[in-house]
């Protein structure tokens, strides 16, 4: 028997609205199965079971606001009885909230849902970093169907939790920053050949050899592929590169490619393409927003030559790619012209420190001289 | 033997797989010798995803050499309508 509960998809998530139940009690439900559909700020997320069994009931109503850890439903073994239903009342609708007069005050200026917010200080209290980090809990809307001002007001609730997230990894994360200039001439001149031999639906993008040679090069520097839990770094045996896309309606999601080192350029591509229409669609998965090991963004498109990222906890880097650009470069001694972007390596130095993040870099620049291996 | 399309069946065209990648664009106030991508935000993977629509709405291929010939509508119309009359003749 297991709950399932209201996951945290994304480290400033406090709460979530069910929107609707996509299996029913009694069904069978496999691991990795979309079972529910919860809207958080970063739109609507399909909620995938975290085992096969059987959905024995569900504790949530759909259109129903609970916060982050609430028990939606339970789900039990296959095979095993089922138990005698027991109500489960969520947290927040419980007792008097404890909060500190700052804190009510600043909830009030940022519009944040106190019952929402789950307090970190002694018996549960709330505070001013802690209003501050749900900064984006303005009440949702009570349908999911959509109405005049509904993208308006769910873009202000990203622009709230980004600036909560950023605030945070600025006031926690001691960042350190370093950058190299990688000749690109070989990467795209192999591209291009790889290219033609595929049909239009399988051709590679160079933002995919970005992807695989920062997942490769993880595997040399492992510390940088890991999260900061309480006060203690974690590390993480996979390398789940999360990629931060720019949506239409404005804001920005960095959903993970999972095993991106472990995917072939054919398979990265396609999933990445698939990622980025599902983020532009609001039709992402739970493990994708709450899997992410680092980031990685690329600016190059807006003209940017170098990207400095703020870490997005509790991750420990994020990796920046601005703009292909014509440079002259010196190759065996002669100037000639060739394609170079700058790489920047945002990363916290509680974990790693520049040396380690500047054999990360080399790291990514030798992989890309090889691309045929990635 | 494909049917010979009309420069305007072809605009039609272009432009519904534009508003598939860019559903919140104004498909009508596009200017034709205007980029695509200064006019509609678009980025590499929304340009690939428009390729991919051309291709299967018009059953050709188009090298990559060839996108840059694509960035406009009018840029479009030329290069498919000249593509589509090869591929008709042969």
């Amino acid at each position: 028997m297991a709950e399932f509960t209201m996951p945290s998809l994304g480290a400033d998530m406090q709460a979530g609205t069910l929107v609707a139940w996509l299996k029913k009690p009694g069904e069978t439900v496999k691991k990795g199965d979309i079972i529910a559909e919860v809207e958080t700020d970063k739109g609507v997320i399909e909620i995938e079971s975290f085992m096969t069994g059987v959905l024995e009931r569900t504790l949530v109503e759909p259109l129903t606001k609970v916060p982050v850890g609430t028990v939606l439903a339970i789900i039990r073994e296959e095979g095993k009885p089922a138990t005698v239903s027991q109500p489960v009342v969520p947290a927040a609708g419980t007792g008097r909230l404890k909060v500190s007069p700052a804190a009510k005050q600043l909830a009030a200026e940022l519009s944040v849902d106190l019952s929402a917010v789950q307090g970190t200080g002694p018996d549960g209290a709330i505070s001013r970093a802690d209003v501050e980090a749900a900064a984006a809990q303005a009440p949702l809307a009570p349908s999911p169907a959509p109405r005049a001002g509904e993208a308006g007001d769910r873009l202000l609730r990203m622009r709230q939790t980004i600036a909560a997230a950023m605030a945070r990894s600025k006031r926690e994360i001691p960042h350190y920053y370093v950058g190299t200039t990688i000749d690109m001439e070989r990467a795209l001149t192999w591209l291009a050949e790889e290219n033609l031999k595929r049909p239009v639906k399988e051709r590679l993008l160079y933002g995919v050899l970005l992807l695989k040679a920062v997942a490769l090069a993880l595997r040399e520097v492992p510390e940088l592929n890991a999260v900061w839990k309480g006060n203690e770094v974690v590390r993480s045996e996979a390398r789940h590169v999360g990629v931060a896309i720019s949506l239409r309606q404005g804001g920005l999601i960095a959903p993970a490619l999972h095993d991106t080192d472990k995917q072939s350029l054919g398979d990265l591509m396609r999933n990445f393409r698939d990622l980025v229409n599902r983020a532009r669609a609001g039709a992402l998965r739970s493990s994708e927003l709450s899997d992410p090991t680092i980031t990685v963004t690329s600016l190059g498109e807006q003209g940017v030559e170098s990207v400095y990222a703020v870490i997005y906890p509790p991750q420990v880097a994020i990796v920046g790619f601005g703009k292909l650009v014509e440079r002259p470069w010196i190759v065996d001694k002669q100037v000639v012209p060739r394609s170079v972007l700058t790489a920047t390596l945002s990363a916290d130095h509680r974990v790693s420190d520049g040396h380690r993040g500047g054999l990360f870099l080399a790291a990514v620049d030798r992989l890309l001289q090889e691309p045929e291996g990635l | 033997m494909t049917p010979k399309l009309t420069c305007d069946e072809i605009t039609t065209t272009v432009l519904r797989a534009l508003g598939e990648i860019a559903p919140e664009a104004d498909l009508a106030a596009i200017k034709p010798d205007v980029s695509f991508r200064d006019q509609l935000d678009i980025d590499s993977m929304d340009f690939l995803n428009f390729v991919i629509a051309v291709h299967e709405a018009l059953r050709v291929e188009i090298p990559e050499a060839d996108y840059p010939k694509l960035i406009t509508l009018n840029g479009c119309v030329a290069y498919l309508s000249a593509l589509l009359a090869e591929k008709t003749s042969a």
